[in-house]
């Protein structure tokens, strides 16, 4: 235990000292100010006719950004329903049925990485390199820069434009997250993760047996399943497979890929509004809860299953789901780490955790993928409860609430507030309709509370854009497919566009400067307030369906009655 | 300041009057279209309705579950009645202050003028008929019949009836004292006044439906406040609505009685049921301390000021100079010079003249018959000095250095011309006097400081609100009576248009300004202002430019005013805060209530250990409908405030209504289920 607890301490240390460097180093990238790709980067804006230093309202913002990922569903959709017509496909694989390619192509685009099917089995090479680790790259992206352009805005003074769509998300491709995705793919492969176009090996068992084993080009992927919190796998027992990742070493590197970039933001995002004490403060709030969900899923799965008969030795607490070469303190990281930043890769089955520990997993989605969450997404949702919560705060000090100098007012409340209804509707409405109708009902294998979670599980993933999944849950057939979707697209641009939209508005409003009677929005009384409005606000929602999932079933086993 | 008449009395909070007629107003503002206006009440009555439908038909099959579900149904309708009742409350002190002020409006006709240059003709016509435009002819012991400015002559008024304030006032016409507002009465003289108000619309009537919340129109951060109100409500309401189906999954079935109870415990109903109070009140205390707000945006604009320009005269000094010291030249005593400038001051009663008998007779003990015979001499624009004449032919004048010596006819002498220097660069004015022809020394008049006002702008500051002193003094002097004063800058010799262009710049950085006003010259900067506090004795001009009014024309009242604006906007908060943080508690009332046949483990949820499922989501309900008649002295008298920097604010009331509003339900639900048990009710 102690080696564990030595083990989380140095990895956030290492995750820290490697965020720092990287949030001030995406500053100058979003600035414009990152120069040694310009050999790169010019060609491409030329033949693209964008013009990087032209700024575009929030609309036209979030307009392009809508444009994008929907010719990217287009063209995934039809490579996935089409598969099989098309080259690179050496398995054979056939198209994709009409439902799971609209899901899946929604996935990817999304930066969600849900996947109702298993990738190995599923995908031909062509779908798995041009189709989903292009929009690996892009969805992230696409992320990163509407971090970029809300930093902005909330940076300006009465401008009406918020920055170039196209220019932050050539930038982020070119500058962030290809060079890292490269130096990470040559960590993995030097790990023992396969980079290659061959199909599979051939090998011969024990007994005789003849057994094929998948592999396939895993290394990039992986790479940047990680580092741009899509988390899709190459395999479909994602990265607890030994090809996915093979090492302490390999798994080490992958977790901190997860988070590196998410946490980056939040000193990128001090950097761009140019006062890095906003950015420190929104890394404390979001590290609190991290290390509570941390501390909270080692706690419980630390502990063996209480159903165990008594003479049943489990010295290494609940290993039902982990990998042996992993054990709990890995597996507990991981899926802190996954669910925190809506990656949704895992390296154990989460379906397998005492119920408390997948419930923290599940409420870390549930709180809106904020604590670090999605690459620039995550940043982005964390300011929209920023806004919230300075808006309580401002009244009570007997002030219009301000942020950064910026008066927030009816309209960016207006806002905000809409996407206070994204989970609730997501998450409750969606699940609640699944039972009511036949066909998501028959989909959950499990009965009583695990049944109900697996299924809030399941929509809690694809509303935050998470993406991993509790299984359990037969995800494969219409109804979810479809329902999933919708969860994943409301999840996505419910909160991208209202927050471009305060982004837009606020950049045209004045700025004061700061003074006694202003609320700082960097101290430790903000930053209890935030995490307790964060905190407050998922409970209120989710407390009543959380008592009849994993809290009921914790009871229950407590008991000695399992399901 | 005293406050004498019935306008400003303090209303008691539990004034039975106004609470017996609220009782009734409670129950007539059960009207859907009043109810609309406020979201969460809204969804509150209509919640209330569903079930009373529901427990009827219970009622008619002859359910079990009419018992419990009858009191849901009448604890709903309670707590719409409670949040009307803060409301009515509210509107009922309003009212009260407004039949204060209805009273001093005349009854009497108006002594209309056909042609404003003939005063003896006049036709009778009532008050309430006058236009824009008319001119009427106003005497003495008549009241004033409308708003409108003096275009001819001079008479005292006496405004007690609006200010509370007993000495009468001099209203003539041009100048900045050209305005007189209906229901005053004129004490001396005669007045030509042009009526400025349309029928219904003086400051009266303005100020009669402003503290009735008649017209009263939601401020900006009520309305973002109500957004967000309102999201919060959906929010419950889809926690709420798919709570039946995970409940069925789990082989459970939830009474839609439970489930409406549950929704209304959840929803903001207590900072929604005492929304509106809380504006009303705000209001109120704004006309308690005498000040009109045009709209109810200017009053939260107020609690958001950054800066405050003050005028020097009559609100940093006392307005007038005043003797601090005898300065003799050598070979004269400084009882001699006392003694002359008292002789020269005796009969002059300018605040000048009256401060230096004042100093006189306390540093030397003079008295006032020395100077029997005496003839005074007063001040005119020609000779620019004054004095007196003694019986034995001796002239004392005194006056500005260069006007006494122009008198005496001679040159400054070096230590004449050193002390008037010093007296001028420290701010002062240096007053010579001289006896026939011999100068005895000077008086150094001084700006006197008005105490308390330095410790106001150190608690200004602490807010985070800087002081700006305006004067047309010399930055010298400026200098000098804002070191002394304490504020955090000054503009001198200040025109219109350099405090329009200071007011512009301000803003330009971002800052709001308040400005007080009175003269037409400044009526330009109350409109750039973003807080504009008209005098109620300036001219028309400058109370059409201000959005604010203050009665009293005391320039420190924007002081108030600004304290006013933020209470209002804290007392918002707080009780929003209060109102969510309740719902932890609630939860831990009813979830293991709802949830327990399904999974008697959850049982240990109830932390509370309340008697039964039912009276445990009967008590959340009373709980509930309770705490916003409970908090109903808070909406109205507001959330204390002491100036203090936003951490130590946010922290005082995160601590109280926060964490108190977190705790506060565990006992209230906990004491309300053991009554509940006590008398069997559920």
């Amino acid at each position: 235990m102690a080696q564990d607890i030595l083990q989380f301490v140095l990895f956030g240390a290492v995750l820290v000292a490697l965020a720092i460097p990287l949030g001030a180093y995406m500053a100058r990238v979003f600035a414009g100010e990152a120069s040694f790709l310009r050999w790169l980067e010019r060609p491409i804006f030329t033949a693209a006719g964008i013009r990087p230093e032209q700024g575009q309202h929030w609309s036209a913002y979030a307009l392009a950004l809508v444009a994008f990922n929907l010719a990217g569903f287009a063209l995934l959709f039809l490579i996935l329903r089409f598969q099989h017509l098309l080259p690179w496909n050496p398995l054979g694989l056939p198209g994709l049925s009409g439902h799971l390619a609209f899901n899946t192509a929604i996935s990817f685009v999304t930066n969600t990485n849900w996947q109702s099917y298993g990738g190995e089995t599923t995908m031909s090479y062509l779908s798995q390199m041009a189709g989903l680790t292009t929009q690996n790259f892009v969805s992230a992206a696409s992320g990163m820069a509407v971090a970029a352009a809300v930093a902005r805005g909330l940076a300006s003074k009465q401008l009406r434009t918020i920055g170039n769509f196209w220019a932050d998300m050539v930038r982020a491709t070119l500058y962030v997250l290809l060079p890292i995705s490269i130096v990470l793919a040559l960590l993995l492969v030097w790990q023992g993760v396969p980079q290659t176009l061959d199909t599979s090996l051939t090998a011969t068992t024990l007994e005789g047996a003849e057994q094929t084993i998948a592999i396939g080009p895993v290394a990039g992927q992986i790479a940047i399943k990680q580092l741009g919190t899509n988390g899709g796998g190459f395999f479909n027992v994602n990265s607890s497979h030994p090809f996915e990742n093979p090492t302490a070493i390999a798994n080490l590197l992958e977790v901190l890929a997860i988070l590196v970039i998410p946490v980056a933001f939040c000193f990128t995002y001090g950097r761009m509004v140019g006062d890095r004490r906003q950015g420190r403060a929104l890394f404390a709030a979001m590290g609190i809860l991290f290390v509570v969900g941390l501390g909270a899923i080692y706690a419980s799965e630390i502990q063996p299953n209480p159903l165990y008969p008594a003479n049943v030795v489990a010295a290494d607490g609940n290993m039902e789901g982990k990998e042996v070469r992993l054990g709990v303190g890995n597996s507990a990281l991981w899926a802190e780490v996954t669910t925190a930043a809506s990656n949704g890769s895992v390296n154990s089955m989460h379906d397998s955790f005492s119920p408390l520990g997948g419930m923290v997993a599940m409420l870390n989605m549930q709180l809106g993928e904020v604590i670090f969450g999605g690459v620039g997404v995550g940043l982005t949702g964390m300011l929209l409860l920023v806004i919230v919560t300075v808006f309580l705060a401002g009244l009570m000090v007997g002030r219009t609430p301000e942020y950064l100098g910026k008066k927030i007012e009816a309209r960016e409340i207006k806002l905000a507030a809409l996407t206070l209804l994204v989970m609730p509707i997501g998450v409750l409405a969606f699940s609640a309709l699944s039972l009511v109708v036949g066909t998501g009902q028959s989909a959950v294998l499990n009965q009583g509370p695990h049944g109900l979670t697996e299924l809030l599980y399941a929509y809690s993933s694809a509303t935050g854009n998470n993406g991993s999944a509790f299984a359990g849950l037969t995800a494969n057939v219409d109804w979810h497919n479809t329902f999933l979707g919708l969860a994943m697209l409301l999840g996505r641009f419910g909160y991208i566009i209202p927050i471009l939209a305060i982004s837009g508005s606020l950049a045209a409003k004045r700025t004061a400067p700061a003074s006694a009677g202003t609320f700082p929005t960097h101290g430790p009384v903000f930053v209890t307030l935030l995490v307790a409005t964060i905190l407050i606000v998922g409970a209120l929602t989710f407390l009543p369906v959380l008592a009849l999932g994993p809290i009921a079933e914790h009871l229950s086993i407590a008991a000695g009655q399992s399901f | 300041m005293t406050k004498a008449t019935s306008t400003t009395a303090e209303i008691g909070l539990f004034n039975g009057a106004i609470l017996r007629r609220a009782l009734g107003q409670a129950v007539l503002k059960l009207n859907p279209r009043g109810l609309a206006r406020n979201p969460v009440i809204f969804v509150t009555s209509l919640t209330a309705v569903l079930v009373t439908i529901l427990v009827i038909r219970d009622g008619v099959a002859g359910a079990d579950s009419f018992g419990i579900g009858i009191q849901v149904a009448i604890w709903l309708w309670f707590t719409v009645l409670f949040a009307n009742f803060a409301e009515a409350i509210a509107e009922g002190r309003g009212k009260a202050r407004a039949d204060a002020f209805r009273a001093t409006r005349s009854t009497t006709r108006a002594k209309v003028l056909a042609d404003p240059r003939r005063r003896d003709i006049h036709h009778p016509k009532d008050a309430a008929a006058l236009e824009e435009g008319d001119v009427v002819l106003v005497e003495a012991g008549d009241i004033v019949p409308t708003d409108g400015e003096v275009i001819e002559g001079v008479a005292s008024v006496d405004e007690s009836a609006i200010t509370g304030e007993s000495a009468p006032v001099i209203r003539e016409s041009g100048g900045d004292r050209s305005s007189v507002t209906g229901g005053t009465r004129l004490v001396s003289d005669w007045l030509v006044v042009k009526v400025t108000a349309r029928p219904g619309e003086t400051f009266l009537d303005k100020m009669i439906a402003l503290v009735e919340g008649a017209k009263r129109q939601k401020t900006p951060n009520e309305i973002a406040l109500d957004i967000l109100l309102a999201a919060l409500t959906l929010v419950f309401l889809f926690v709420v609505v798919s709570l039946p189906v995970f409940a069925m999954w789990s082989g459970t079935e939830i009474p839609v009685i439970y489930l409406a109870a549950l929704f209304i415990t959840l929803i903001p109903t207590t900072i929604g049921g005492l929304l509106s109070a809380i504006g009303i009140a705000g209001m109120d205390r704004l006309v308690k301390a005498n000040v009109i707000a045009k709209s109810g945006r200017a009053v939260e604009a107020a609690g958001d000021i950054d800066v405050l320009l003050l005028d020097k005269t009559g609100t940093i000094t006392f307005g007038n100079r005043m003797a601090d010291a005898f300065m003799p030249l050598p070979g004269i005593t400084e009882q001699q010079l006392a003694e002359a400038a008292h002789l020269a001051s005796l009969a002059d009663d300018t605040p000048e003249g009256k401060s230096i008998v004042a100093l006189a007779q306390k540093r030397f003990a003079l008295r006032n018959d020395t100077a029997s015979g005496a003839s005074f001499v007063p001040f005119t624009a020609q000779s620019r000095m004054s004095g007196a004449n003694l019986k034995d032919g001796t002239s004392i004048r005194k006056g500005a250095a260069d006007v006494i010596l122009r008198h005496v006819n001679q040159p400054a002498s070096h230590e004449l011309d050193r002390i008037v220097r010093t007296i001028a660069s420290s701010g002062g004015t240096p007053l010579v006097v001289a006896e026939d022809t011999r100068i005895l020394g000077v008086v150094h008049l001084k700006d006197v400081v008005k105490p308390g006002i330095r410790e106001r702008f150190d608690e200004l500051r602490r807010m985070g609100i800087r002081t700006v002193m305006i004067t047309g003094d010399n930055a010298l002097t400026a200098a000098a009576i804002a070191a002394e004063a304490g504020v955090d800058d000054f503009l001198a010799e200040a025109t219109p248009e350099k405090k329009l262009e200071l007011i512009r710049s301000t803003q330009a950085d971002g800052r709001l300004v308040a400005m007080c006003g009175d003269g037409s010259n400044d009526a330009p900067a109350l409109a750039q202002a973003d807080v504009g506090v008209a005098m109620n004795s300036g001219t028309p001009a400058a109370k059409e430019a201000g959005n604010l009014v203050d009665l009293d024309s005391d320039p420190t009242k924007l002081i108030e005013i600004v304290l006013v604006g933020k209470q209002l906007l804290i007392s918002r908060g707080a009780l929003t805060t209060f109102s969510i943080a309740n719902d932890v508690a609630k939860y831990f009332a009813i979830l293991p209530a709802l949830f327990v046949t399904a999974y008697p483990g959850l049982a240990v949820l109830d932390i509370m250990r309340l008697g039964t499922p039912s009276s445990a989501i009967l008590s959340a309900l009373i709980f509930n409908a309770l705490v916003i008649v409970a908090l109903i002295p808070v909406a109205l008298r507001g959330v204390k405030y002491v100036p203090a920097s936003a951490s130590a604010l946010l922290g005082r009331n995160l601590l109280i209504y926060g964490v108190g509003g977190l705790v506060a339900p565990f006992i209230g639900i906990k004491l309300i289920d053991l009554v509940v048990d006590l008398l069997r009710l559920a």
